[in-house]
């Protein structure tokens, strides 16, 4: 297997005195979906905050080309080749479709301080944006202002951001919550042609996403880390089977 | 320099500290509470000081004075409260700073129609109108005394009102959660106009206390404020514990750099209040 | 277009009537035109920091003292200073303050950001009234104003009336351009990204700090141009030139004329000045026209409470919905 692009030993958040993370470990590699999953409250979403620099870990290490980049601010790690998406759709809500990928391509160029041309003049990075609104199915809707967008589009349209700023890890936080069946089939395919180049983390609640996407699987319960392997590994593992109360239907579906 | 003149200033520096401890802490709790900026806060320490003056002169007393001055500013506080701010709660700071910005331009046309524009002085209460000697010529005034006890008790009340009466539970709580109090079915409506109230009382009380001491001067509000914002800034916002901490830090500050370095220090305040951003950015108390 | 043509079109010719204003030779009239413009390259300094960046600075009057000072201090003391280098001289040192300053303000946010800014201007404040450096609360005078010289030949006085007009006008169209042209750059852009979701524009790797430093500099760069004009015109400075009135004035231009929109920042100075004109004269109002700042006060109040979106957005909104459609309008 390929050396890991993306991983994290040890890490922990506190806040206060609850533990929101605590001690996990796990690595991202390219060509791999690696979901995880766990009920509300498990320190998901507080995990992807560390990994994108949104939060400072307590204690732990994020290792990144074999970098710790725990410490980092989130543009810097950005900067880097880690994007993500928000769970709670997080966009330019006054702006264009097309100008919130614009400006997430533009974060990428070294023409950031050219002060005195058109913001549109450049088409590598129009093209970029782009294609990013292509691939997550919102070309059509380029000219439209965010704010008037559906939710399921502006759910796709907060991934078309996350792409347009070329990363090589992804990490995405329930990127199909309120998405209609037909979108989500959409991200689904797209999560899974996206693998072959990058490294995702997915957190997801659909099962059968799930289970479409994941090349490994980590299970989530108190901030801790229960299980972690292939999703057969998981699916049969007691210990899983015995938290995940009532949600073993949904492992076994 | 010796050790009398030093507990002079050391005296004079904690009774401007906490002067300003009353006038900044109604700033913090509107802050912090209502999340209003409020720049006519210094216009109500001038209203103070104003009343004072012109009631002391009418009836001869300063005591008398106050006592009759209090309920008005109360008054003022709960018109304000109920006629203007209540409509900023939800703006944009932005429209807090430009309507609260004309509002002292109405104060101070106000005070110049009804009062005038030339400075004045107030006596000190013929019962507090001693000194205590403290060597051969430096003596210390009773009433500045009488002031630093006043603000103390003051502070005192401040502190079990807000940490152990049923009303401060209710102002904690409406800091941090707003429709969690509301649910609760108080009203917090009737809490803002208190607060509000509240506020404007204790620095128009600082005016009226601090009268014979500077004179009543047209300009006196917008000096005190920015000293406030100060103070604010450093104790962090909706701190009350964090205002008595930074007043106490400035007026020694201030007092002290008078003394020691007169041509710099207006600036040593806001060095002071710059060393401390640049270490803590939400203030010596204030939450993240 | 032709809508879009004329709206392009626009600023040239109303930069070309305007240069056409002297020729009306009404002395009292090009001094408070002049006035009017200078305010107008303050306000839409001013602009870039709370209508596009979305930094609500009310210290903004430092920069604008800070470069009248300057050009009181850095010239000769009876002489016409050269304008060649008193200007940039002034502009850099408020350039120079202003990265200075906003690495502190910068680190905060929201209402601590209001208040630091005010604080720091009102530390300058001090500076200038409390020590002799100039002049202390008296201020300083500038008995002759610059010249632009070219060897020996005098190419611009400043002393002449008509002269500093176009001056100050030829500044006036320059700032707008610039910094409508630095607004649709990528710059620019990231600028209003950094107002509408400044968290968003980090997690897409945006330096958001350099950006509002940047943005902050330039601010504080164009406040000290309009503040040395200011300080040729009115021929002296005192500290009073970088109070917090001062900073509470040109805000109130700023969201008066509608911010986030150049033209409103120019049309919020102008209705200002005029305001300010009008409200103290003594030929109308009498006796109430010395306390023309009670007016100005509920004026103030009232645009607050109920043009958040300044006369700009009035008058866009008037002119997407004709007076017939409104009414429709307000029935639904």
């Amino acid at each position: 297997m390929s050396e890991a692009i993306l991983r994290t030993e040890g890490l922990t958040k506190r806040f206060g005195g609850l533990v929101a993370v605590s001690d996990v470990s796990l690595d991202l590699h390219v060509g791999e979906v690696h979901v995880v999953i766990g009920p509300n409250g498990a320190g998901k979403s507080t995990l992807t905050n560390l990994l994108s620099g949104d939060l400072p870990a307590t204690s732990g290490r994020v290792m990144l080309d074999g970098r710790d980049i725990a410490g980092l601010s989130s543009d810097q790690i950005s900067r880097m080749g880690v994007g993500r998406s928000y769970q709670k759709t997080n966009i330019f809500l006054p702006f264009t479709v097309f100008e919130n990928a614009r400006l997430a391509a533009q974060s990428r160029t070294p023409y950031a301080l050219r002060v005195f041309s058109r913001a549109e003049a450049y088409d590598a990075i129009n093209a970029l944006a782009s294609a990013a609104l292509e691939s997550a199915g919102l070309a059509h809707r380029a000219q439209r202002v965010a704010a008037t967008l559906s939710h399921g589009e502006q759910r796709q349209l907060e991934i078309a951001m996350c792409l347009a700023t070329q990363p090589r890890v992804l990490l995405l936080d329930e990127p199909l919550a309120g998405m209609g069946p037909h979108e989500s089939q959409r991200m689904v395919e797209l999560i899974s042609k996206l693998r072959s180049d990058h490294a995702i983390m997915l957190i997801e609640h659909d099962m059968d996403a799930v289970f479409a996407l994941a090349n490994r699987l980590t299970v989530m319960v108190n901030g801790e880390v229960l299980e972690t392997g292939s999703p057969e590994q998981v699916r049969s593992s007691p210990a899983v089977q015995a938290a995940y109360l009532g949600g073993e239907e949904m492992l076994h579906e | 320099m010796d050790l009398a003149f030093i507990l002079i200033q050391l005296l004079n520096g904690l009774q401007y500290g906490l002067l300003l401890f009353l006038v900044s802490s109604g700033l913090t709790l509107v802050f912090g509470i209502m999340g209003i900026i409020n720049l006519a806060h210094g216009s109500f320490y001038m209203v103070g000081a104003y009343l004072a003056w012109s009631l002391a002169s009418m009836t001869g007393n300063l005591a008398t004075a106050i006592a009759i001055a209090i309920p008005l500013t109360v008054v003022l506080g709960m018109a304000l409260e109920k006629l203007l701010f209540r409509q900023l709660y939800t703006r944009d700071h932005l429209y807090q700073v430009l309507l609260t910005y004309g509002l002292i331009l109405v104060f101070e046309e106000l005070r110049s129609i009804i009062w005038g524009d030339d400075v004045h002085g107030v006596a000190v209460p013929a019962l507090l109108n001693a000194s205590i000697p403290l060597t051969e010529n430096l003596s210390y005034p009773v009433y500045r005394l009488a002031i630093s006890g006043v603000c103390l008790l003051l502070a005192f009340a401040l502190y079990v009102l807000i940490q152990k009466t049923r009303l401060g539970m209710m102002i904690r709580a409406g800091a941090s959660n707003r429709d969690m109090v509301q649910s609760l079915g108080i009203d917090i409506k009737l809490i803002y106009t208190l607060v509000f109230a509240m506020g404007v009382a204790l620095a128009a009380f600082a005016g009226m206390i601090n009268a014979p001491l500077s004179s009543v001067t047209p300009n006196m509000g917008s000096h005190v404020l920015i000293i406030c914002f100060v103070v604010v800034v450093i104790g962090g916002i909706g701190s009350v514990k964090g205002a008595m901490a930074a007043s106490l830090m400035i007026g020694l500050a201030e007092t002290f750099g008078q003394v020691l370095v007169p041509e710099v220090a207006g600036m040593i305040v806001y060095v002071l209040m710059a060393i401390v951003l640049v270490w803590r950015p939400e203030g010596l108390f204030g939450r993240k | 277009m032709p809508g879009n043509a004329i709206s392009r079109a626009l600023p040239w010719v109303i930069v070309g009537l305007l240069a056409l204003f002297p020729v009306l030779d009404s002395t009292f009239y090009t001094q408070l035109l002049t006035k009017v413009l200078i305010m107008a390259i303050f306000a839409m300094s001013l602009d870039l920091l709370v209508g596009y960046t979305g930094l609500v600075s009310f210290g903004h009057a430092a920069y604008f003292g800070l470069a009248g000072y300057a050009l009181a201090l850095m010239g000769p003391k009876y002489e016409a200073a050269s304008l060649w280098w008193t200007l940039p001289g002034a502009i850099g040192i408020c350039v120079v303050f202003a990265l200075v300053t906003g690495l502190v303000v910068l680190r905060t946010r929201g209402i601590y950001f209001i208040m630091v800014t005010l604080a720091f201007a009102q530390m300058l404040f001090f500076v200038f009234h409390d020590t002799k450096l100039g002049g202390g609360s008296d201020g300083v005078y500038i008995y002759a104003k610059p010249t632009m010289n070219l060897g020996e030949t005098v190419l611009v006085t400043l002393e002449k009336l008509d002269q500093f007009y176009w001056l100050v006008l030829f500044f006036t169209a320059a700032t707008y351009f610039l910094l409508r042209r630095i607004l649709g750059s990528s710059f620019g852009r990231a600028l209003m990204g950094i107002k509408v979701n400044e968290h968003r524009m980090r997690a897409l790797g945006f330096p958001v700090f350099r950006y509002q430093l940047a943005s902050f500099a330039l601010a504080g760069g164009l406040a000290g141009l309009a503040g040395y004009l200011a300080a040729v015109q009115f021929g002296f400075v005192n500290p009073e030139i970088l109070s917090w009135h001062q900073s509470g004035a040109v805000l109130m231009m700023v969201i008066l004329g509608g911010m986030g929109t150049l033209h409103g920042a120019v049309i919020g100075a102008f209705a200002f000045v005029l305001l300010q004109e009008v409200l103290s004269n003594q030929a109308w109002f009498g006796i109430a026209a010395k306390h023309w700042q009670l007016a100005m006060g509920i004026l103030i109040m009232l645009v607050a409470l109920y043009l958040p979106q300044g006369l700009a957005g009035l008058m866009a909104k008037l002119q997407r919905k004709p007076p017939a459609e409104a009414e429709e309008g307000a029935d639904v």
